[in-house]
């Protein structure tokens, strides 16, 4: 495997003082957490299980920047993710974090789908988003032709936005660690002492230890808030399977299509990538196992008959991944934020898909509540380094392989490495080299597109392979005798 | 953009697998002194490259060779002949997204220019569809790949495979696949095919079958893959039955099953056949954009490699043809071509056009994909409810690769009359 940038647990094991703070799980809200602490005179840690920041519920959701429409108005979801939405938005143009603003087409298939859009607009109102409107079915097929017949009306939610989740999740993260956090990888939290002053997480690297802990352990959240006495909450895994289309299919999918909420249950959507290809998904599947990633005959089965209906082009195209995300379900309508004063303790539970957007805003609000719970000092240091900038992935962006200015300057930029996704040597060599460097392949996909096109290896895949082992290294191949 | 430098050459080659380099070998021995092959990869010869078994250079060497020294030939018998092989460089798309302009637009580490060409020449070839494309559900482990992959993990990289592999099929690919795991130490103990039997060239079937370390499974198909990290197992339905079972293994390939790469022609607006998924060509190979043609396993998917070559040179002549006369003394094919389409149980046919000034395919060949058995098949043609021409051809139509009818079939098309449709008769 590549070399581990984890610190190992010699490191761990009694540090000279306890954190101030440590925030367990590295997906978009805890990394968002851990950032926005960092900012502040604090020491804080992230700690993740996993391998790698982002590869829980947060790699694999559905990839958009909210407006907040649907919410539930008056929940405490509705208002962090209307205020997240613009966070993101603005964090995203200072980092470089891929977005395009395609905007959203709630389709009605149904009298009972169509007679429901005219309240979701109001909903929408509620909410305090006022650009929805109400459109007929010419419209509707003149924005998106290559809807399947039987389109009866249409909401638009111009506001609505595609985004790329993986670099969010990393850009976030290595703010953080820019900022001071100590980031902890491949460190599974597995029990906990509640002391007077200090807590001690007692880890798979050894023993951690600290005087605030957050959790926003995800599918997680609800164990190690039992580790912690509390049994207040349980998560249930939501499958979600989707299919990922060739690029060749985007002009299919100029906007997000989302479906209407009705007794028919929930539909799918049809959603450009930030990547370029087009999204059919998800299914929506409760499970009892946690890390039951895989995809099923019936979730496919299932797909291709929505997909069938709502844009028959879209199955003359290939598909170029199908994936299966986990959504971190809660018994309860709303996001569990909820501080524990007495034991210096903050939960950050049920944050569906939504916490994309809502996780710079969560923060905000943790910190809120910290400073209500007495944690100080909490305001923001005055020397705090810029934000990373990003790879750009978009594929609305100008990428490495097509600036020519790029190439000329650094000639590696001009070497592709996967032919499907155009991704260069020079990007792979600046994963490795970046602050949160990958520490396998998924991890290199992440951060660079590498192999996620539609030979899925056919042509670069051993390649790949061996740029994972060197580090991002070229060594040239043994031609075959 | 538009500040990029510009190069102009008189014939652009996109790939150099065995129809790009033999198409501009040809047309650099015709005389054609400006012939420049691009291609992505490290080195030219394409899939042959790591396809280290014998079985190529038949037709086009009259040679018995190996992938890496077939593919190693083709490219010095280009070199010789004056062509221009620029290697790591990689065609991103048409200079305003139009085939028509024939300015291809290039990333290689040397910098990012236009390259445009007075005629240009699509071999960008085909490949395996991977498992998403195949829609196999199931765990996401390690230890699935195509056949590619797999050839490019043993013989250019060295790197360990398994011990116990299933291989997804039973063409002629498929066997390929099952030598090199045999070269890496892996025993293939299956093989699955939804087809009521496996097919491929007795030359290949033979030695492949003393390979294999278990059963061909006939008139199956998987449902999944499982194993979280490592592949532990494929599940294999049996299709007239539904009865399922897992069969353990470490490793999975999925083979054949092959779609052109197509991007390019599709990025330029250029016209596909529904059926190959490759360019609308003609006989001359010409593609719906005036000054491009297109060769080998792009047009369809797939011909063996030495097949790929003969269009490759085939073309070359079209190509010489077309920088010679004036641009309107060859019309796209489009103006004035007879559609043929292909009937069940035929998949796609190719070229799919007979023009009045096409001429002859190349080697005279029709070539379809079947998937039924035929041992002896009868090809017709038919145009406007009438029959055109009839063929017993003395070899059997199997599926899995290229079946071969004689062009002369279609080749009496009326040019004013309406499709033409080939047929099993």
């Amino acid at each position: 495997m590549s070399p581990d940038p984890t610190p190992r647990p010699e490191h761990l094991a009694e540090p000279p003082a306890p954190y101030d703070v440590v925030v367990v799980g590295g997906g978009i809200v805890g990394a968002a957490i851990a950032r926005d602490l960092g900012g502040t005179a604090l020491r804080v840690a992230l700690v993740e299980g996993r391998d790698d920041v982002g590869d829980g519920t947060s790699k694999a959701n559905t990839a958009i920047l909210h407006t907040g429409f649907d919410a539930t108005p008056g929940t405490l979801e509705s208002l962090l993710v209307a205020r997240g939405y613009d966070l993101l938005g603005e964090y995203a143009e200072r980092t470089g974090i891929p977005v395009e603003r395609t905007g959203a087409l709630l389709v009605a298939w149904s009298e009972e789908e169509r007679d429901a859009l005219p309240g979701l607009r109001d909903k929408a109102r509620k909410n305090g988003y006022d650009a929805c409107e109400l459109v007929d079915a010419a419209e509707v097929y003149r924005r998106v032709p290559a809807l399947g017949p039987g389109a009866l009306a249409g909401l638009t939610v111009p506001g609505e936005s595609i985004i790329c989740t993986w670099t969010t999740n990393l850009a976030l993260a290595t703010d953080a660690v820019g900022r001071g956090v100590e980031l902890h990888r491949s460190t599974r939290v597995e029990g906990a002492t509640v002391g007077d002053d200090v807590t001690t997480l007692h880890t798979s690297r050894g023993d951690l230890r600290t005087r605030w802990v957050v959790n926003a352990a995800g599918l997680g959240a609800d164990r190690l808030d039992a580790v912690l006495g509390h049994d207040r909450f349980t998560v249930t895994p939501r499958r979600g399977e989707l299919f990922v289309f060739d690029k060749l299919a985007r002009p299919l999918a100029p906007c997000i299509v989302l479906p209407v909420p009705s007794s028919r249950g929930k539909g799918v959507l049809v959603s450009p990538t930030i990547y370029g290809n087009v999204m059919l998904g998800p299914t929506s599947e409760n499970l009892a196992d946690r890390t039951a990633t895989g995809t099923s005959e019936a979730g496919f089965d299932f797909l291709l008959g929505k997909g069938r209906t709502l844009m028959p082009a879209l199955l003359e195209e290939e598909v170029t991944a199908s994936y299966a995300g986990l959504r971190a379900a809660i018994d309860r309508d709303d996001y569990l934020i909820d501080l524990d004063v007495a034991q210096r303790y903050l939960l950050v539970g049920g944050i569906r898909s939504t916490g994309l957007t809502a996780g710079m805003a969560i923060a905000e609000h943790v910190r809120a509540l910290l400073a209500d719970g007495g944690l100080a000092p909490l305001d923001p240091r005055p020397d705090l380094p810029a934000p990373p900038r990003m790879p750009q992935l978009g594929e609305a962006g100008v990428r490495p392989y097509e600036d020519a200015a790029a190439i000329a300057d650094d000639p590696a930029y001009g070497q592709v490495v996967c032919f499907c996704e155009r991704v260069t040597l020079g990007e792979v060599r600046d994963a490795f080299a970046s602050p949160v460097p990958p520490c396998d392949l998924d991890g290199l996909r992440r951060r660079t597109r590498l192999m996620n096109g539609r030979c899925q290896g056919f042509y670069c895949g051993a390649h790949a392979a061996a740029l994972v082992e060197s580090g991002g290294v070229e060594r040239t191949p043994e031609v075959a005798r | 953009m538009s500040a990029l430098p510009v190069e102009r050459v008189r014939v652009a080659v996109v790939g150099g697998g065995p129809a790009g380099l033999t198409a501009a070998a040809a047309l650099a021995t015709q005389g054609v002194d400006d012939v420049l092959v691009v291609e992505r990869e490290a080195e030219t010869g394409g899939i042959p490259r790591h396809s280290d078994h014998p079985g190529y250079g038949l037709r086009d060497l009259r040679r018995f060779v190996s992938g890496p020294t077939y593919a190693r030939r083709l490219t010095a018998t280009a070199r010789d002949a004056g062509v221009r092989l620029e290697t790591g460089a990689m065609v991103t798309g048409w200079a305003g997204g139009r085939a028509t302009t024939r300015r291809l637009e290039v990333t290689s580490p040397a910098g990012r220019r236009v390259v445009e060409a007075e005629a240009v020449v699509l071999a960008t070839g085909a490949r395996e569809r991977p498992r998403p494309a195949r829609l196999i559900p199931g765990d996401r482990p390690d230890g699935v790949w195509t056949t590619g992959q797999l050839q490019n993990l043993v013989h250019l990289h060295h790197a360990p495979v398994g011990s116990r592999a299933v291989v997804v099929g039973a063409e002629l690919v498929s066997w390929s696949a099952v030598m090199t795991l045999r070269e890496a130490g892996c025993a293939t103990v299956a093989m699955t095919t939804t087809y009521d039997r496996p097919d491929a060239y007795a030359a290949f079937h033979l030695p492949g079958r003393a390979l294999l370390k278990g059963p061909v499974l006939t008139g199956t198909r998987v449902v999944a893959i499982e194993g979280r990290g490592r592949v532990t197992g494929v599940v294999v339905e049996t299709l007239a039955t539904g009865e399922r079972r897992t069969i353990p293994c470490d490793t999975v390939v999925t083979t054949g099953d092959w779609i052109p790469d197509h991007e390019l022609a599709r990025l330029g607006g250029v016209e596909l056949d529904a059926g190959t998924r490759g360019p609308l060509v003609d006989a001359s190979l010409r593609t719906s954009a005036a000054g491009v043609f297109a060769a080998g396993n792009l047009l369809h998917p797939v011909d063996t490699a030495d097949g790929a070559a003969l269009d490759g040179r085939h073309v070359a002549g079209r190509v010489a043809a077309w920088l010679d006369g004036p641009p309107t003394a060859l019309p796209v094919p489009r103006a004035g071509g007879v559609r043929v389409r292909a009937a069940a149980p035929f998949r796609w046919v190719a070229p799919q056009l007979v023009a009045p000034d096409g001429g002859v395919a190349p080697r005279g060949d029709l070539l379809l994909w079947v998937d039924e058995h035929h041992r002896f098949p009868r090809v017709q043609a038919h145009q406007d409810g009438r029959l055109l021409a009839r063929r017993r051809v003395a070899w059997p139509a199997a599926p899995g690769r290229v079946f071969r009818a004689p062009w002369s079939l279609v080749a009496g098309a009326d040019p004013a009359g309406g499709d033409v449709t080939v047929s099993l008769g």
